[in-house]
């Protein structure tokens, strides 16, 4: 569905001839990661990644949240090269990463904080969307106090706080059990179709992938010259239910058969 | 339930070697070399005035003062270690060896320095005191997570925030941990300082009576520094359940 539209959406991000590798010590150039990428990912979007470990899933997202800077090439968000793009765009990290001294309400705040926002202020913003995202009455517990599946949700209720309309998710659910997995899903689904944001989701999980996303992004042996798209042929809404369409299941094999090769290769 | 058996227990405990202290003291009976606990216990009311008004104060002031300058120099030393790797290669190692010096030896030179005033013995408890507050405070300011930080990073956080808001709340609770270690090390630096020259002072007194042979009151001083040792220790335990609240409810 979203092929014809493309065209006339805005680009959000977008990569022109990216290069990168990591140093070691003597700064001596090792194997790049990304080799001369282009890529563009379009408004209010939802992109996955797959690969195996070690593919430089999480160097994509580090280059996109600028913490790493391309060795060549540019990275534009919103339609501008960005050389700093730390703050600019919001992560959330595999681990829910809450800040243990910090309640619920005081952890979703952060990114309001640093951005110099009254302290009173910005906890006054964040109480009402704690609600919204299932947690009232748990604003001033603590992490530790709460189940996987609720912290995982005050991890992206304070990235989607960044103020972004760019939110990288790294296999924000893979901690969680099989069913809290599915029902996160779900929640994802309807709140990234409230939020009108452009979401790019790694994960291992092919149906994770096929369930979420308008299009997949295979990564492959390293260097990663050309992303190797896939088109998830499936409306909105869905249901888990959709997945279970001949095509869909034929579709799901190839992607399987593509990085059981990558893994053997 | 099975905190209060423990205390329970540890009273018990208490109790029984008392007893047995007592019953040995009497078997003896030589009370200016054991002097059995109820008559220590006798001797403190007696001397009760001097003690509490004229000694305690002294040695008290000695040990908040070498506290407070332990943990303002401690802190201050270890956050500067934690910026400046430079400051960190010159100073961790002087301050490991520093506490290869014996410094109970040292401290008749400290004595020379300041004469008998309260410098000679606070000089003494800063020295047992900043290392254990220093070391604990600095590995706590490396502890903070390298996940957390460049998580902040991508939140746009400066230097300046990922060290009030991430790297203080992880020393925290190191620094009480040192801090703990610190209080009671500070009554043993005090009642050293005071055994090498002194004009007041529980230490002092104590060591006053051994030498007049009079086992009861060279134990009635050390009675209350330990009691001065429990209770900072408890303060602050009070105070890190406080300011640690987050963790108390784990």
């Amino acid at each position: 569905m979203s092929k014809c539209g493309q065209e006339k959406r805005k680009k959000v991000l977008e990569f022109q001839n990216v290069t990168f590798s990591y140093k070691d010590k003597q700064q001596t150039e090792s194997t790049p990661i990304l080799q001369r990428v282009n890529t563009a990912i379009y408004e209010r979007e939802f992109i996955t990644i797959i690969g195996a470990s070690g593919s430089g899933k999480s160097t994509l997202f580090r280059l996109i949240t600028g913490l790493e800077n391309p060795d060549e090439g540019h990275i534009l968000l919103n339609g501008e090269a960005e050389e700093h793009r730390l703050g600019k765009v919001g992560y959330m990290p595999q681990q829910d990463l809450l800040l243990p001294w910090r309640t619920i309400q005081e952890n979703a705040a952060l990114p309001i904080e640093l951005k110099r926002v009254r302290k009173e202020e910005a906890y006054k913003r964040v109480l009402p969307l704690l609600e919204e995202f299932g947690l009232e009455g748990m604003e001033n517990r603590f992490p530790h106090e709460l189940s996987g599946g609720m912290r995982q949700r005050v991890s992206f209720l304070r990235a989607t706080l960044s103020g972004s309309n760019i939110l990288l998710l790294d296999e924000p659910f893979s901690a969680l059990d099989a069913i809290t997995r599915l029902s996160m899903q779900e929640w994802l689904m309807e709140q990234w179709e409230k939020q009108k944001t452009t979401v790019v989701f790694i994960t291992h999980d092919v149906n994770e992938a096929l369930f979420l996303s308008d299009r997949i992004f295979v990564f492959g042996e390293k260097p990663i010259r050309t992303l190797q798209e896939v088109d998830v042929p499936l409306g909105r809404p869905r249901s888990l239910k959709d997945l279970n369409q001949p095509s869909l299941i034929e579709l799901k094999d190839q992607l399987l058969e593509q990085l059981r090769g990558k893994v053997m290769g | 339930m099975n905190n209060r058996k423990g205390s329970l227990s540890a009273g018990l405990f208490i109790l029984a070697f008392l007893i047995i202290w007592e019953a040995a003291a009497r078997a003896v009976n030589m009370i200016f070399i054991l002097p059995p606990p109820t008559g220590i216990i006798e001797k403190l009311w007696e001397l009760k005035g001097p003690l509490l008004i004229e000694h305690l104060p002294v040695t008290l002031s000695t040990i908040i003062i070498g506290l407070v300058i332990s943990i303002l120099l401690g802190v201050g030393i270890a956050v500067w270690m934690s910026v400046s790797p430079s400051a960190e290669k010159a100073i961790y190692p002087i301050i490991i060896s520093s506490q290869m010096i014996p410094i109970i030896a040292l401290a008749p030179i400290f004595v020379l320095w300041f004469g008998y005033s309260i410098w000679s013995k606070v000089v003494v408890t800063v020295l047992i005191t900043f290392f254990p507050i220093t070391v604990n405070t600095y590995d706590g300011l490396r502890s903070g997570s390298q996940e957390l930080k460049e998580l902040m990073l991508t939140m746009g956080a400066g230097k300046k925030e990922i060290f009030f808001k991430l790297l203080v709340p992880s020393a925290l609770p190191h620094f009480y941990s040192g801090l703990k270690v610190a209080v009671t090390l500070s009554v043993i630096g005090a009642a050293i300082g005071e055994w090498l020259g002194a004009q007041a002072g529980l230490g002092y007194f104590s060591r006053r009576m051994m030498t007049q042979f009079d086992g009861a009151a060279v134990f009635a001083p050390i009675v209350l520094l330990s009691l001065i040792g429990i209770i900072l220790f408890v303060i602050v335990k009070w105070i890190e359940n406080k300011s640690l609240k987050w963790r108390k409810s784990s």
